[in-house]
């Protein structure tokens, strides 16, 4: 659970800071887009890096789905008769519910951007904005039910990694102090903080016309 | 004060249990939660019901015997343990409710009592350290660094009441362990046996039923000694390193 969402972590920040890109216009962001595809050339071949990233995070994504499932289990068998009085804790639910939802927000996500590649946008259609990266994600947050969709899902991942970041940090081992305990807790809201922010600029810039 | 007390009624561990409606009158808000109850119970035993069955033994918080879930707080409302805390911590006309702690590994016997031996066999797993006894060592034979000296007493605080079980979504004992298993290892006695402590305390704990930590906290802000969460961080590092070896 917690090597897995640290390499999560790691990813969702590079993948914020490209994302970034899109606010200093296509040329930046298309090129950034094309040398992560290029990158390691000629030692590496063309998508070389990817493909490596691409594997990393499947079986992470693999890991960590199992870790939960597990986790989740185990808690019903340990406690099969319920209290009246006590509400669920609500930490636990939106790990865990929300953590369902940010799955079915990345198969959304990655038929959007990456696997099929299609535009919401129905005055935007065709090859000329399937093609353009840049031209693809400008078209598609122009559509405020999917800037949406990207909002609540970055909410539920900003709660994710508030707890998760800081609860990576417990099961390493690595707050065995009540200073390191602290820190874990501010890192895990500057992380989720950042992310959220990161994240949401450029599909709020593109919805209100601010990069277009 | 008057109160109204929903209260698990369960005859024996095979027995289907439910809760029943009581209502008591000119509560003082000195009295205990337990004397309380003690009230309640000799008006069950005038009318020729059977009383409450509860779990008390010191009442002066520091045995870890009593433990109640009161409206959905295991040791109600304030950081103390159910002997404790006392009635002014509820207002007149409150309706409260009384659950036993709820965890497969804790099984019912009988109304609130909960069977806790599985705390005992997670000791016997591991949670000691193997010495000669005789008489008293010298205090300054084996210095301690006054931090980990406090850390040790802090850890050693727990009183083993459950709480932590009790308030865990996961119904996880990993506070209960991790304020075990750091009291031992801040201290040079405790070295010798630390790996395998650690290894065979988890897998009792695992075997148990108790469920897996995700961290949340809720034990801590349960425990009536205010054991502190970073002693799972502390276990879950002496696991990893003991794993490694």
């Amino acid at each position: 659970m917690a090597v897995t969402g640290l390499v999560f972590v790691a990813f969702v920040l590079l993948h914020m800071y490209g994302n970034l890109k899109a606010l200093w216009g296509e040329e930046s962001f298309n090129t950034y887009a094309e040398h992560l595809r290029t990158i390691g050339e000629p030692m590496l071949p063309y998508r070389g890096l990817l493909y490596v990233t691409e594997a990393v995070l499947v079986l992470s994504l693999v890991g960590h789905v199992y870790a939960a499932y597990t986790l989740w289990s185990r808690a019903g068998n340990a406690r099969r008769t319920k209290y009246e009085a006590v509400k669920r804790a609500s930490r636990t639910a939106w790990m865990r519910w929300g953590g369902t939802f940010l799955l079915l927000f990345l198969v959304w996500h990655l038929l959007q951007f990456s696997i099929v590649k299609f535009s919401v946008n129905s005055a935007k259609q065709g090859p000329d904005i399937q093609q353009n990266p840049y031209a693809l994600l400008v078209a598609s947050f122009q559509v405020p039910w999917n800037t949406l969709i990207y909002v609540l899902a970055m909410v539920a991942l900003a709660l994710h990694l508030s707890h998760g970041v800081f609860s990576a940090s417990q099961t390493l081992g690595l707050t065995g102090t009540a200073a390191a305990y602290r820190r874990a807790k501010l890192v895990g809201h500057a992380v989720a903080a950042v992310v959220v922010i990161g994240f949401l600029l450029p599909p709020l810039a593109i919805l209100f016309g601010i990069i277009k | 004060m008057n109160l109204t007390l929903k209260i698990w009624r369960q005859p024996g561990p095979r027995h289907r249990g439910s809760m029943q409606t009581y209502k008591v009158t000119d509560i003082s808000e000195d009295m205990s939660f337990l004397e309380m109850l003690d009230i309640l119970n000799e008006q069950l035993n005038a009318k020729g019901e059977e009383p409450i069955a509860f779990d008390s033994d010191c009442r002066e918080g520091i045995c870890g015997s009593c433990g109640l879930m009161i409206s959905g707080k295991a040791h109600g409302p304030e950081r103390t343990t159910t002997c404790q805390l006392h009635m002014r911590s509820f207002t007149d006309g409150e309706v409260i409710t009384i659950e036993p702690w709820r965890a497969n590994a804790f099984p019912v016997i009988k109304d609130l009592v909960v069977d806790r031996s599985a705390f005992d066999r997670i000791i016997q797993a591991g949670g000691y350290i193997s010495v000669n006894t005789g008489s008293a060592p010298e205090a300054n034979a084996a210095p301690v660094p006054k931090q980990h000296a406090e850390r040790a007493f802090m850890a050693a605080e727990c009183i083993g009441c459950g709480a932590c079980v009790a308030a865990c979504p996961n119904a996880s004992a990993m506070l209960f362990m991790g304020a075990k298993v750091t009291h031992l290892s801040e201290l040079p006695q405790g070295q010798p046996e630390r790996d395998a402590r650690v290894v065979s305390m988890v897998e009792q704990h695992d075997h148990e039923g108790f469920g897996g930590c995700t961290n949340v906290g809720a034990c801590s802000q349960a425990c009536p000694k205010g054991i502190p969460q970073d002693v799972i961080s502390t276990l879950n590092k002496d696991l990893r390193t003991a794993l490694r070896r």
